[in-house]
């Protein structure tokens, strides 16, 4: 059994404000590992303890990245990558994912890629389908829980909108699961203090079968951003007093959408 | 390659051309005596536009995309079993919008099984075509039947512009159809407009909503952007159909490495902390049985129902569903606090809410301070009349 865990690392906080010329204003540069990623790492290992095998993880980031695949590392994943080049830097949602997928080829043939339902910075929850597209292989979002894992698929619970399904699903696939489907363990000190000196495979973008640059990075973007700007606060502040103080909720709460008039 | 090139002569101060990359990717070669710009470089722009004159350059290469060849708003039609999803209605609605202002069609694309009479309603919102996709083979959600689907329809049809409903199947087939056209995808757009040119312009929350950005797809079509539900307007329903229905074949290969085994329905989670609308029952309420108004509330409102300290102790409520300090905190859309004073405990817990409605007989209750409507009045007033208003309206309606 061999498993992929699609990691990233993420700002210690959002905490973000737009100053009045328009500049970002981040309060510390802190880093972590996305925190729904835990999920997918935990997900991983409980494979392994039930069928065994390997389980490798991959980020791609500036070098400074490598913390989170130490970090995985410290809860029991056995090799990491990192995907790191200039060249891939002002990604979006499509280049990011094609850049994983590149990654995922060079690093082996898996029976499972289990990714995180998004990511708390980009908070899109895309880029696991996206890069099943492009790995050409079937992926299942919004795992609840998994069933059983067989010889050569697996049995996963699925959130959908109004109810809980029951798929099976070939290998190779990809997964993205829910916040919640086991509890993520603590990093150990004792894997932290074997893994201390374990490589960590560095991949570019001349590593790749294709190396085109246009399809990385900015330039493999077909999205740009062109301006950012604070959000509007609510700063509403009203009293209301007198008579029909309902009707006129009632009123607000249809401007405001929270209550649909019949059609 | 497009990339951010470094003039080294137009940066006098280093320190403070390094301090200007909110993401530290600025950084100072020691070896090769420059500036330089890293991996961790998100092409924010923020050192082209806000850096010191000339020092920080944007080489672009371009593109070209006959944009004329892409015509139409599409709007994928997100439904579950053949339950056609709310959010389809304000994606057509906000379709129609950005279509007249460019002089485009408005498309509709449905998947599923026996769904004919289904796509013939949406007729009734202002749709110019509806391209169905009718075959036993779409009859659950499977990823790849239905990507091959809406492949085929962009395929066929060209549009400009491809809406999704950010549901859970939306998130799932969004990404995935407009990776096989290798082009750009806005998730969860609060925001959308469209130029002159037909570029959407797509803004969004980023940063767990502390900044928005504004996003566009110059040299791709079509543009796909997801929405989430109730942030776009439904039109109303037309009683005389436009527009017209095209049936369409199905892609030959409808063949899927997922098999759904069984499903079945989701049970009701009580917990009040992921509510998008929760209306507090305080100490206002007099009696155990008069909660059942501020129920009654939170139903009609799609909500959940929370409760103050002094209930709990009463016994009148789950102490899983006590807001502040002591209890859990949330960040709905909407809260309505009923007879809630409003201790720093409890706003504590709630204050982040987007909007708050406090409704209180004292004109200096605390939870005034917080609420961004004040309702001075008697909750034993307020609520049955808001629910009568609630329950004629439907009344006049069905």
């Amino acid at each position: 059994m061999k498993t992929l865990v699609c990691i990233k690392q993420v700002p210690g906080n959002t905490e973000v404000q737009v100053d009045d010329n328009g500049n970002l204003i981040r309060s510390g540069i802190d880093a972590k590992m996305n925190p729904y990623d835990l999920y997918a790492i935990e997900t991983a290992l409980k494979i392994r303890e039930d069928k065994g095998g390997k389980i490798s993880v991959m980020t791609m980031g500036p070098p400074q990245a490598k913390e989170v695949i130490r970090e995985a590392y410290m809860m029991g994943l056995d090799d990491g990558f990192l995907l790191t080049d200039r060249r891939f830097a002002g990604a979006d949602v499509l280049s990011t994912s094609y850049t994983l997928s590149q990654g995922a080829y060079k690093a082996g043939d898996f029976d499972i890629i289990i990714c995180g339902k998004q990511t708390t910075d980009g908070d899109t929850a895309q880029v696991g389908p996206e890069m099943a597209e492009y790995l050409n292989i079937p992926h299942v979002a919004n795992v609840k829980s998994i069933v059983e894992c067989k010889e050569k698929s697996i049995v996963l619970e699925v959130e959908m909108p109004t109810t809980i399904q029951t798929v099976e699903v070939a290998f190779p696939c990809l997964i993205t699961v829910e916040k919640g489907i086991y509890q993520p363990r603590l990093p150990s000190y004792r894997l932290k203090k074997k893994t201390k000196y374990q490589e960590i495979t560095e991949l570019t973008l001349d590593d790749f079968k294709d190396k085109n640059e246009k399809r990385y990075g900015l330039s493999g973007s077909p999205t740009q951003v062109e301006q950012i700007f604070p959000p509007e606060q609510n700063t509403t502040s009203e009293r209301w007093e007198g008579e029909n103080l309902g009707e006129k909720l009632y009123d607000e709460l249809i401007d405001l959408k929270f209550i649909y008039k019949n059609k | 390659m497009a990339k951010i090139i470094v003039n080294q002569k137009n940066i006098e101060d280093i320190d403070k051309a390094i301090k200007i990359c909110p993401f530290g990717a600025i950084e100072w070669n020691e070896k090769a005596r420059e500036v330089e710009i890293s991996a961790a470089c998100k092409m924010c722009m923020i050192c082209v536009n806000k850096g010191p004159e000339g020092a920080f350059e944007l080489e672009e290469d371009e593109v070209f995309i006959d944009k004329n060849l892409w015509k139409g708003v599409s709007v994928y039609v997100d439904h579950d079993n053949g339950v056609v999803h709310p959010v389809t209605y304000e994606l057509i609605g906000k379709a129609r919008e950005l279509a007249d202002k460019i002089n485009h069609p408005v498309f509709a694309v449905f998947i599923g099984s026996d769904i004919q009479e289904q796509a013939e309603e949406l007729r009734h919102y202002g749709v110019d075509e509806v391209f169905v996709y009718d075959d036993e083979a779409f009859k659950d959600f499977r990823i790849e039947p239905y990507t091959a689907a809406f492949a085929d329809f962009i395929d066929k049809v060209s549009p400009s512009t491809v809406l999704v409903g950010a549901t859970t199947l939306g998130r799932s087939l969004a990404p995935r159809v407009a990776a096989r056209f290798k082009t750009g995808l806005t998730a969860d757009c609060t925001i959308l407009d469209i130029k002159e040119n037909t570029d959407l312009v797509q803004i969004r929350p980023a940063f767990g909503g502390n900044i928005m950005a504004q996003i566009c797809t110059p040299k791709h079509r079509p543009q796909f952007a997801t929405v989430r539900y109730k942030i776009m307007n439904a039109p109303d329903r037309s009683e005389e159909p436009t527009g017209e229905i095209t049936l369409c074949e199905p892609p030959k290969d409808l063949s899927s490495k997922v098999t759904v085994l069984s499903s079945k329905e989701k049970e009701v989670e009580e917990d009040i902390a992921d509510a998008e609308v929760i209306v507090v029952a305080g100490r206002a309420i007099k009696k155990e049985e008069d909660l059942d108004m501020v129920r009654e509330l939170a139903k009609v409102l799609g909500g959940k129902v929370a409760v103050t300290r002094p209930l709990i102790e009463a016994g009148w409520g789950d102490p899983k569903t006590q807001i502040g300090l002591s209890g859990r905190t949330v960040r709905p859309k909407l809260i309505i606090t009923c007879g809630v004073s409003g201790s720093v405990q409890f706003k504590a817990g709630m204050t982040n809410s987007e909007y708050i409605f406090a409704i209180n007989k004292d004109p200096d209750a605390a939870i005034f301070q917080v609420a961004h409507y004040g309702i001075i009045g008697d909750v034993y007033d307020v609520i049955p009349e808001l629910l009568a208003k609630i329950k004629q309206s439907e009344e006049v309606t069905a």
